[in-house]
């Protein structure tokens, strides 16, 4: 199902809130990633992945500046996450299954962050963008 | 493999009880509520509860937050026994196979909704590290609560 207006409207204007931090709140979801799903480090082999690291700081504001891309694409995400879904798929080869995770983990970390926000209506709209960024991400595999 | 010896650092287990016991109002009222308005599907086993069609309604219907107590309870179960899950929650399982015919898939999202409320509520306390330790006893409940499905 296609995101609604409202859900459109909800993911905007968490996202203005977030402003300048999305890269500090994409290295925590990696960080929880990594703790909670540790099968999911395998794929970061070559990073240093102890607390703090730089490398996972910068992994971090890439995550951030797709899913902030994806925020203003959201009439297209299929085609915005073409080339990195298609990196995902062919060069990365990170099964899709992954991607839930590193959703989840993300959801878990603006609902600490910002707890009064985080109403049902609010975790609903995110869920369901996640899930359209994750499907867009999955569209080039085969 | 008992989930609290191998799976769970002593110091995680103690703040995992501690937070259970302050939230379970907070599972009590909101997780199973949440459940249902952030995964409509989910709604499919509750048709008997009545009015279910918004999120307000699904907050004051009497019977959800009945069930969220059952589900609390058992909670309850699971945190006293996480080296026996699958002991403990045997009955449950073949009910939840057998009676209520419900999608296993159910029970993670139940589990990782649970880990969110935990998150609006304990912010800071809720590292990364006490999120791991989490992620693993719904994990382990869901198995659990699967086990019995044929």
């Amino acid at each position: 199902m296609a995101l609604s207006a409202e859900d459109r409207a909800l993911v905007r204007a968490l996202w203005k809130k977030l402003g300048s931090n999305v890269g500090v709140y994409a290295t925590e979801a990696l960080e929880r990633t990594f703790l909670a799903f540790p099968a999911t480090k395998t794929y970061f082999s070559h990073l240093d992945l102890s607390p703090g690291s730089a490398q996972v700081r910068a992994h971090g504001q890439k995550v951030a500046d797709a899913l902030s891309l994806a925020v203003e694409r959201l009439d297209d995400l299929p085609r915005a996450l073409s080339a990195l879904s298609h990196l995902h798929a062919c060069q990365l080869r990170v099964d899709p299954a992954n991607f839930p995770l590193l959703g989840h983990c993300l959801l878990v970390t603006l609902a600490r962050h910002y707890p009064g926000d985080f109403s049902p209506a609010l975790q609903a709209s995110l869920d369901k963008f996640l899930s359209h960024v994750i499907s867009a991400l999955a569209s080039e595999y085969r | 493999m008992g989930a609290k010896g191998e799976y769970y650092p002593s110091k995680l287990i103690g703040k995992v009880l501690k937070i259970f016991c302050i939230s379970n109002f907070v599972f009590d009222m909101v997780s199973f509520h949440r459940l249902l308005v952030v995964y409509p599907w989910t709604q499919r086993f509750f048709d008997s509860f009545g009015n279910l069609s918004s999120p307000s309604a699904i907050l004051g219907n009497p019977k959800v937050k009945a069930h969220g107590k059952k589900v609390l309870t058992s909670f309850g179960d699971a945190i006293k026994n996480m080296d026996n899950l699958k002991i403990t929650f045997a009955k449950l399982s073949e009910l939840h196979c057998d009676k209520l015919h419900v999608d296993p898939e159910n029970f993670k999202l139940l589990g990782n909704v649970m880990v969110i409320i935990l998150a609006t509520h304990f912010g800071k306390e809720f590292t990364p590290e006490v999120q791991a330790a989490w992620q693993k006893l719904v994990s382990a409940v869901a198995i659990a609560l699967a086990h019995k499905y044929h």
